[in-house]
C-alpha cells in the first residue's frame, strides 16, 4: 500500500466535485485528502486528491478518473518531483504563562505563523509537508489542541518535470 | 437563430438527431414538454409504468445501435427509470432520458414531485446535464446523443426544470459540438495488434472470447474472418451470445456461471485467449485469480478503464472492437497468414465438443427446458429479434438456444432485471418492424412488467412472450435447493395469474402449450399473429440450470447434470 498524490483538472462547474468523490465512494477506493481551487483559467479547477493503495489500485482509480466526461486530465505526482504542501490551523492550550513562550518557540524552529495569541491558548499556522506537520503535531500535544483544522494535501509538479 | 420556448427546441433538437419514436408518460413536471410533442411529428408510445419506457427504449437502443429516447416527469416518474438507466449502464446501451424537474426556484425546497435524479442518478449515467437556461437545450441534446451513442455507449440524462421548458430564448442549434474532456476514438496500436497476432499464433491451445463489444460495434464478420482464418474455437461472455453464429464448427458457445460444458471445459484448457469486448465479469469468469492462472490475456477494448480491471492483461488494444478486429483481418490477408485446422488443440476442441453433444444428461421432464427451446429454434426464423427476461429461463435459453444470426439476442445480463425483456422486445420491434421479436420469459420476471401487453396491442408492436412457466422465482428456488438445503422460502407464485386470460384481457392472444408439439404450433400461430401473443409453458418446477458454476468459484470446479 502506497500512498499516492493525483492532480486531476477538471471543469469548473457545478456538481464536478461530489462526481469524482462518489467516484472514489462507489469504487471502494480511499480519499484521504482532497483540496480544490480554480486555475489560472477559470474554466478548470485542479483537484489535489491523496489516496493509498497500491499500483494497481491507483492505475485503476486514474482510469476511472480520466473516464469521466468533466476531468480534462489525471496526473499522478511523483513525491520527489514536486512540492505539495498543506496548512493547518491548530489551537494549542496555553495552561501558564511560559508555555506561551515555549509554543512560540517550537512555531518559529517550524517557520509557523502565529495568530491569536490568548491567555489560555495560541493559534498556530504551519504550512509544510504533512511528516512535518505531524512532527510539530507531536512536539506540541502535551500543551493540549484544542482544535485543528487541515486543508488537505496541494500539490504542483516542479518546473522541468512537466515541460520535459 | 429563432426564437422558441425550450420545451420546443427539445423536440426541434431530438427530430435533428433523427428521433421518430421516445416512449413515456406525462406529469405535471413534463407538461410543456408533451404540449410540444403533441405539436411535433414525432410518435408517442405511452407507457404504464415509467421503467418500462426505459426499457423499451434500451431496447431499441440495442437493435438500432442509436439511442432510444425516454421521458418521464419528476419525482416518481424520475425515480421509475432508475432501474431502467442502471440496466443500460451495465449493459452499454445507448439511451436517451428526458426527466421534467420543478420549476428551478423550487429546487431544494422539497417541492411536490421533487427528486434530486442528478444526484440519485450520478453512478449509473454515462453524462447527466441539467440545463439552466432554455438556451442551452440545443447543445445538450447534441451533446446527449453524441456521449450517449459514441465509444463505449450509455445512458444519458437530460432534466429539465419546468421554467426552463417554458421560457423563451434563441436557440441557436449547433451543427458541431466538441467536449474537451471526451475523446471516445482511440486508434487501436498497430504494434499490439501485431504482438496479439503473433502471442495467438504461438499458443499451443488459443481461444477467442467474444464479448458484448463485438455486437454493439456489430464486428461479426470481422471475428469470424479470424476466427476461420487462425482456426481457433469461439467462446463468447453470455452479454456476447450471439457475436458468432452458434452453429458455425468453431463455435462454443458461452462460457461462465452457466456456460456450455464444452465452452468453460475449452477456456479452462486455453493457454491464450484474445478477449474481444469483454469486461470479464465475475459471472463469465468465474473466480479473477483463477482465471488468470496460466493463460495469457489479449484484451481488446474500447474503454481503457476495462483494461487490467478484472485480468491482468499480456497485450491490450484499447480501441473500438470492429476497428482493431478489422486490422487484425487485414494484417493476417498481407502477410498470408493462416493456420491449418488440424491442428492436436482443435481435434481436442472438436472431441470435447462431440463428447458433452452425446453424454449432457438432458431431464425427462416432456417439458424439460431443453426440449422446449429446441424446438423453439427450430420454428423460429433465424433473423428474429430474441429477448429475455431474467432467471432459470434465461440461463436455459443462453445454454440451449443457439443463435444463427449474429446481433439478434439481447439481454439484461449486467445488472440482470427482471422485467427487462419484454418492454425491451416492445423497443426492438420498434425498431425493428418487419421481424419477428420474441422475448424468452419466466413468469415472475413477465409478471414484473406485464402491464406492457396495454403498450404492444395498442400501439401495434405485436411481439411474442414464450413464458416458460415454472410457478416459481426458478433460479431463486434452485439456490435454495442447492444452497440453502431445500429450506424453500419467497419462491412460491402458485399459478397466480392465469396468463392466458392475462393476455386476453389486455386484447392480446393467450395460448397455453402443454407439449413440445404445442410449443411448436404456438409459435407457428404467434408469428402469424397481428397481435401480441403469449405461450405460457408449464415447465417442471423442480428442474436446475445445468451445468452450474457455482458462485465464487472457478470454471474447472463446473457441476453437471448426473
Amino acid at each position: 500500500m502506497m500512498w499516492a498524490i493525483l492532480s486531476v483538472l477538471v471543469e469548473n462547474k457545478p456538481g464536478v466535485l461530489f462526481k469524482v468523490t462518489n467516484l472514489f465512494r462507489a469504487r471502494n477506493f480511499n480519499i484521504d485528502s482532497i483540496s480544490v481551487g480554480v486555475t489560472e483559467n477559470p474554466e478548470f479547477s485542479r483537484m489535489t486528491i491523496t489516496t493509498i493503495g497500491d499500483d494497481k489500485q491507483v492505475t485503476q482509480i486514474m482510469k476511472q478518473l480520466d473516464k469521466m466526461i468533466d476531468t480534462i486530465e489525471v496526473k499522478r505526482l511523483d513525491e520527489k518531483m514536486s512540492v505539495y504542501r498543506e496548512l493547518v490551523l491548530m489551537k494549542i492550550k496555553v495552561s501558564k504563562p511560559s508555555e506561551s513562550m515555549e509554543i512560540m518557540n517550537l512555531a518559529n524552529a517550524f517557520q509557523c505563523k502565529v495568530h491569536d495569541v490568548r491567555k489560555s491558548s495560541i493559534m498556530i499556522e504551519i504550512t509544510a509537508t504533512p511528516d512535518r506537520i505531524d512532527a510539530f503535531e507531536e512536539l506540541v500535544k502535551g500543551y493540549g489542541i484544542l482544535e485543528i483544522a487541515r486543508t488537505g494535501i496541494c500539490a504542483l509538479p516542479r518546473g522541468g518535470v512537466d515541460e520535459s | 437563430m429563432e426564437k422558441m420556448s425550450g420545451a420546443r427546441s427539445l423536440m426541434v433538437a431530438l427530430e435533428r438527431e433523427g428521433v421518430e419514436l421516445v416512449f413515456g408518460l406525462p406529469g405535471g413536471a413534463n407538461l410543456p414538454i408533451y404540449d410540444e410533442l403533441y405539436k411535433s411529428n414525432i410518435r408517442h408510445i405511452l407507457v404504464r409504468h415509467e421503467q418500462s419506457a426505459a426499457h423499451m427504449a434500451d431496447g431499441f437502443g440495442r437493435v438500432s445501435r442509436r439511442p432510444g429516447v425516454c421521458f418521464a416527469t419528476s419525482g416518481p416518474g424520475a425515480t421509475n427509470i432508475v432501474t431502467g438507466i442502471a440496466t443500460a449502464q451495465a449493459d452499454s446501451a445507448p439511451m436517451i432520458a428526458v426527466t421534467g424537474q420543478v420549476p428551478s426556484k423550487m429546487i431544494g425546497r422539497d417541492a411536490f414531485q421533487e427528486s434530486d435524479i442528478i444526484g440519485i442518478s450520478n453512478p449509473i449515467v454515462k453524462y447527466a446535464f441539467q440545463p439552466q437556461d432554455p438556451a442551452e437545450i440545443p447543445e445538450v441534446v447534441k451533446k446527449a446523443f453524441y456521449i450517449s451513442a459514441t465509444g463505449r455507449p450509455g445512458p444519458v440524462l437530460i432534466d429539465i426544470p419546468k421554467d426552463v421548458q417554458q421560457n423563451e430564448a434563441e436557440m441557436n442549434f449547433p451543427e458541431n459540438i466538441k467536449i474537451r474532456g471526451y475523446h471516445p476514438w482511440v486508434d487501436p496500436d498497430i504494434r499490439e495488434i501485431e504482438r496479439a497476432i503473433d502471442m495467438l499464433l504461438s499458443a499451443e491451445r488459443p481461444i477467442i472470447l467474444a464479448g458484448g463489444g463485438v455486437i454493439i460495434s456489430g464486428a461479426f464478420a470481422e471475428l469470424q474472418s479470424i476466427a476461420e482464418l487462425l482456426m481457433i474455437p469461439v467462446v463468447t461472455t453470455f452479454k456476447g451470445k450471439g457475436s458468432f453464429p452458434e452453429n458455425h464448427p468453431l463455435s462454443l458457445g458461452p462460457i461462465g456461471m452457466h456456460g456450455h460444458a464444452e465452452a468453460n471445459k475449452m477456456m479452462v484448457e486455453a493457454d491464450c485467449v484474445l478477449a474481444a469486448g469483454s469486461r470479464f465479469s465475475d459471472r463469465s469468469v468465474g473466480t479473477f485469480e483463477e482465471f488468470e492462472k496460466r493463460l495469457k490475456i489479449i484484451h481488446m477494448d474500447v474503454d481503457p478503464a476495462e483494461i487490467g480491471k478484472n485480468q491482468t492483461t499480456n497485450v491490450a488494444v484499447v480501441g473500438d472492437v470492429k476497428a482493431s478486429l478489422r486490422i487484425m483481418v487485414k494484417m493476417l490477408i498481407q502477410k498470408a497468414i493462416k493456420r491449418n485446422g488440424d491442428y492436436p488443440w482443435l481435434k481436442r476442441v472438436k472431441e470435447t465438443k462431440e463428447y458433452f453433444k452425446e453424454n449432457l444428461k438432458i431431464p425427462d421432464h416432456p417439458l424439460a427446458a431443453a426440449k422446449v427451446l429446441r424446438k423453439l429454434r427450430e420454428v423460429l426464423p433465424h433473423q428474429s429479434i430474441v429477448t429475455t427476461e431474467v432467471g432459470q429461463h434465461q440461463m436455459w435459453a443462453s445454454l440451449f438456444f443457439d443463435v444463427i444470426q449474429p446481433g439478434t439476442f439481447f439481454s439484461s445480463t449486467g445488472l440482470g432485471t427482471m422485467g427487462w425483456g419484454f418492454p425491451a422486445s416492445i423497443g426492438a420491434k420498434a425498431a425493428k418492424p418487419g421481424v419477428p421479436v420474441l422475448d424468452i420469459a419466466g413468469e415472475g420476471s413477465f409478471n414484473m412488467t406485464e402491464n406492457s401487453l396495454a403498450v404492444s396491442v395498442l400501439d401495434n408492436l405485436p411481439v411474442i412472450v414464450f413464458v416458460m412457466n415454472n410457478f416459481s422465482l426458478g433460479m431463486v428456488a434452485q439456490w435454495q435447493r442447492t444452497f440453502y438445503n431445500r429450506r424453500m422460502i419467497g419462491i412460491d407464485l402458485k399459478n397466480c395469474p392465469d396468463y392466458v386470460k392475462v393476455a386476453e384481457a389486455y386484447g392480446a392472444q393467450g395460448i397455453r402449450a402443454q407439449s413440445v408439439e404445442e410449443v411448436g404450433n404456438a409459435v407457428k400461430t404467434a408469428l402469424k399473429s397481428d397481435v401480441a401473443t403469449v405461450i405460457d409453458i408449464p415447465i417442471d418446477p423442480e428442474e436446475d440450470v445445468l451445468p452450474f458454476v457455482a458462485p465464487g468459484t472457478p470454471l474447472k470446479d463446473m457441476i453437471l447434470p448426473s
